[in-house]
């Protein structure tokens, strides 16, 4: 095995490891239980200067990166890599129809090979990579994809909104990968970006099969049933935040959408009386013009809602909804630490019982021991991380949203205005001096 | 009030015309006509009370009553305020008034009640006569309705309706005195009655027209406008409970919990503001209904026309037929078929004496039934000449009375504009700081 020398010290905002160019084959060597050993071979927390080159990241780097991360306000201008999701394209073949993505890769980072990547994926590919990354780390928390489908309203999958929510969804789900510190340097997030249709396919195959992630959830069954005996209280208050924030971010959801709901009625109801004033100044003399101005004031206050409607939809929605997905990547995450835990005081109490195989029951107690402290770091550092991030999209997705009414409202003032003007210009231009 | 002089400044300034003002204006438009009524005397219709008593057949009722106030005019240029002459009157003796008015000056457009039921509503407002609202906005139509009448140069002078401000008891038998009721019944009947005129003014027959559809098209909009009404109350109302779950979410959070919170107290108050938003509508609304009302009345008048053409062509018609007659029997000649020309064919002529008699009978009839023609077509042309004056004059009211509206309407909606862009801009400035 190589060893090549790392550097801790991580470069400041900057989320990615000095990784070995080539470690893929010796990751993808591994079961599931050398995984495991991954994270504790010859480190320990307090040491953690010598790198394991089967490791993606030694969890001492991670804490030191975690802890850059807090301390910088935001990184965009030292932004190494950029992702896009664009150019949707329907693939018919003899088999099946699906949809295919662009996704254009720019990035300065030396693990890449060249400059620029452009490849195009479909949304199982995405769904491929969610799952690998939430496998390797599995308190971490990954962004949530959009829904495989949509039940209510009987949406079609190659209806041209869904597609493009869907989109622009994965657009940021990509881009979230991308910003996070462990994702965006994981081999698999490099084969999404870079490698051509075929190579990822046989990629895909050498993952861990079926059988051990079947194995994996047996595992988490028999672990939840079980339950964690003394879940330090950071956790626990964890749990309390994501349960009051899930019915929260629920209601927001359901009241955005409720509002968008009765816009669209009142649209409806006000698309109506354009045309009867139009009808009513075909009986009218002197009133004939005030009145057909009347019904192109409705007319472009009609319009000006459509639009606000549509930007509600396209613009906050979208957001609410992805933090409602969230809540369910949560809850999982904290399942999965708990069941570490569980494992862990598992173990434990099997070791006070027997007398023979101690010692090495003792060397796997020590990895398990490693393996769930390492867990509980790596959430609470991406917690903190997960906090800030929803905390600024949700901040920029209701000040966007309060911006675009008050532009609403503005245009729909500017109809007004020019409406009472022209009739008392007119009023003035008749030689009628208006009393009012 | 008046805007000359400052022309684009004044434009864009008076935008905040709150909707007692734009009452007011209308109030200061008909004084400003200065029929020597209203210029000797202030009207007002100051307030409104609920009483209970007994009804016709000795039941208990309850009922609204509302205070007509009178004031002379100089009293109050004088600097003194002396305590205005009041009586109280029910919604009944004002429909009593009108239907006189109706009787006694049919050539004339008379102005509406404000209704009687409330209708048109949208969901939040109930249709219950006696609720506050619709009391008040009921009060507002009856001062209306006076000082449409006392701005009328016709209907000012009328006696009834200056002791029907003036004189609390024994109005009612007054009224009755005048005998007008059954000339009332008979109105409604002839209005209701369907009969061919043959040459209708054609001013009238498209005025009539015009009528018809106004009345149409102020139905529909007053419908899709309490639909509307009721679509915009549930948009602002639903931003209420933004307000209570930022609150809630607050709670919840360190660094964004301030933020949160006080973004949810500018929804809540974008929530309330659709209140008063709703309440200006309505006025607009109740200035189309008083139109929708009024088409009514121009109705009436054409179909007037219709009937005192139709009596001049009915007597016309008549005397045609009547000379007819005296004309074959002059010359023996049967040209009209008549019962007593058969019977008299089938059982003998007539003696001269009997045809003398006859023929005398005819001549005076048919005197009489050229003065008949004469009076109908003086009452016809009178009519004609009459009715169109005030038909002239009502199309001019229309005109202004509407475009205040529809500028008033426009005043409103930049007001609730206004609005929209203060309270999204403080929650802006909230939610930035999440």
């Amino acid at each position: 095995m190589s060893d090549p020398v790392v550097d801790n010290a991580v470069p400041s905002g900057n989320s990615s490891v000095a990784i070995p160019t080539d470690i893929s084959g010796q990751i993808l060597d591994l079961d599931e239980d050398d995984d495991l050993e991954v994270f504790s071979k010859g480190t320990t927390l307090t040491e953690g200067s010598s790198f394991n080159a089967s490791m993606q990241t030694s969890p001492a780097s991670l804490i030191n990166q975690y802890k850059f991360e807090e301390e910088e306000d935001g990184d965009a201008d030292t932004k190494d890599i950029f992702v896009t999701v664009d150019n949707p394209e329907s693939i018919v073949t003899a088999i099946e129809t699906f949809v295919t993505y662009r996704v254009m890769t720019k990035t300065t980072r030396s693990e890449f090979d060249a400059s620029e990547f452009e490849v195009r994926r479909r949304y199982q590919d995405f769904l491929w990579l969610k799952g690998r990354l939430e496998e390797a780390h599995p308190t971490l928390i990954v962004h949530p994809l959009p829904e495989k489908f949509v039940m209510k309203g009987m949406v079609e999958r190659f209806n041209e909104d869904f597609i493009e929510t869907r989109r622009k969804a994965l657009h940021r789900f990509l881009n979230r990968i991308a910003e996070h510190p462990i994702f965006s340097s994981t081999d698999d997030f490099k084969i999404f970006l870079t490698a051509e249709s075929g190579e990822l396919t046989s990629h895909k195959k050498q993952g861990p099969g079926f059988l051990s992630r079947m194995g994996e959830t047996v595992k988490a069954v028999a672990a939840s049933v079980r339950g964690v005996r003394n879940r330090p209280e950071e956790f626990t208050d964890m749990q309390e935040y994501v349960e009051a924030f899930t019915q929260k971010i629920g209601s927001l959801d359901k009241v955005s959408q409720r509002i968008v709901r009765e816009k669209k009625e009142h649209l409806e109801e006000l698309k109506e009386s354009g045309p009867i004033y139009t009808l009513w100044s075909q009986s009218e003399e002197e009133l004939a013009e005030p009145l057909k101005r009347m019904a192109g004031c409705l007319d472009s206050c009609c319009k000006e809602t459509e639009e606000q409607v549509k930007e509600l939809n396209d613009h906050l929605i979208p957001v609410l909804h992805e933090y409602v997905l969230c809540t369910e990547t949560l809850k999982a995450v904290l399942r999965r630490r708990d069941n570490i835990q569980a494992d862990f005081e598992a173990k434990t109490e099997a070791l006070a019982m027997k007398k023979a195989d101690r010692d090495a029951m003792r060397v796997e107690l020590d990895k398990m021991e490693d393996r769930m402290e390492w867990a509980n770091n790596a959430l609470k550092s991406d917690w903190t991380r997960w906090q800030k991030v929803m905390r600024t999209d949700l901040r920029s997705a209701f000040v966007d949203t309060a911006e675009r009414n008050v532009n609403y409202y503005e245009k729909c003032l500017a109809v007004w205005e020019s409406f009472l003007h022209s009739q008392r210009t007119e009023a003035e231009g008749n030689g009628k001096v208006d009393s009012s | 009030m008046a805007d000359s002089g400052s022309e684009e400044i004044a434009v864009i300034g008076n935008t905040d015309l709150t909707p007692s003002e734009s009452e007011n204006n209308l109030k200061n438009t008909m004084v400003e006509k200065g029929t020597s009524l209203l210029k000797k005397m202030e009207i007002s219709v100051a307030e409104a009370e609920k009483r209970t008593g007994k009804n016709a057949v000795n039941m208990q009722e309850t009922y609204t009553v509302y205070l007509i106030e009178t004031r002379p005019v100089d009293a109050a240029s004088e600097g003194t305020n002396p305590v205005p002459d009041s009586l109280w009157r029910r919604y009944s003796e004002f429909e009593l008034l009108r239907n006189y008015l109706l009787v006694a000056y049919p050539f004339v457009v008379v102005p509406p009640l404000p209704e009687k039921r409330a209708e048109f509503v949208w969901h939040k407002l109930t249709a219950d006569n006696m609720d506050p609202d619709f009391v008040e906005r009921r009060r507002v139509g009856l001062e209306n309705f006076l000082l449409r009448v006392a701005s009328h140069p016709v209907l000012s002078t009328d006696k009834i309706f200056y002791s029907f401000l003036t004189e609390e008891n024994g109005w009612k038998e007054t009224v009755f005195e005048t005998g007008f009721q059954a000339k009332a019944d008979s109105r409604l009947k002839a209005l209701n009655a369907t009969f061919r005129v043959k040459n209708p003014d054609k001013r009238f027959a498209e005025m009539k027209h015009y009528g018809d559809e106004l009345q149409s098209v102020i139905s529909q909009l007053l419908r899709v406008r309490a639909r509307a009404a009721d679509r915009l109350y549930g948009v602002y109302k639903v931003h209420g409970n933004y307000g209570r779950v930022f609150s809630e979410w607050s709670a919840i959070e360190k660094e964004m919990g301030d933020g949160l919170q006080s973004a949810g107290h500018h929804m809540d108050a974008y929530a309330a503001s659709v209140d008063d938003i709703l309440e200006e509508e309505e006025h607009y609304a109740d200035q189309l209904k008083e139109y929708l009302f009024y088409a009514d009345a121009v109705r009436a008048v054409c179909r007037k026309h219709e009937l005192t053409q139709f009596e001049l062509e009915m007597a016309a018609q008549d005397l045609i037929s009547k000379k007819q007659q005296r004309e074959e029997l002059a010359t023996g000649t049967v040209r009209t078929f008549s019962l007593k020309g058969m019977t008299s064919k089938l059982f003998g002529q007539e003696t001269p004496e009997q045809r003398e008699a006859k023929l005398k009978m005819l001549e005076t009839q048919i005197e009489e039934g050229e003065e008949l023609v004469k009076e109908r077509k003086t009452e016809c042309n009178e009519y004609v000449k009459s009715a169109w004056v005030d038909i002239e004059r009502f199309k001019e009211q229309k005109d202004h009375d509407l475009r205040e509206a529809l500028i008033s309407y426009a005043i409103m909606q930049i007001s609730m504009c206004k609005k929209g862009i203060q309270v999204w801009n403080n929650a802006k400035e909230c939610f930035s700081k999440m």
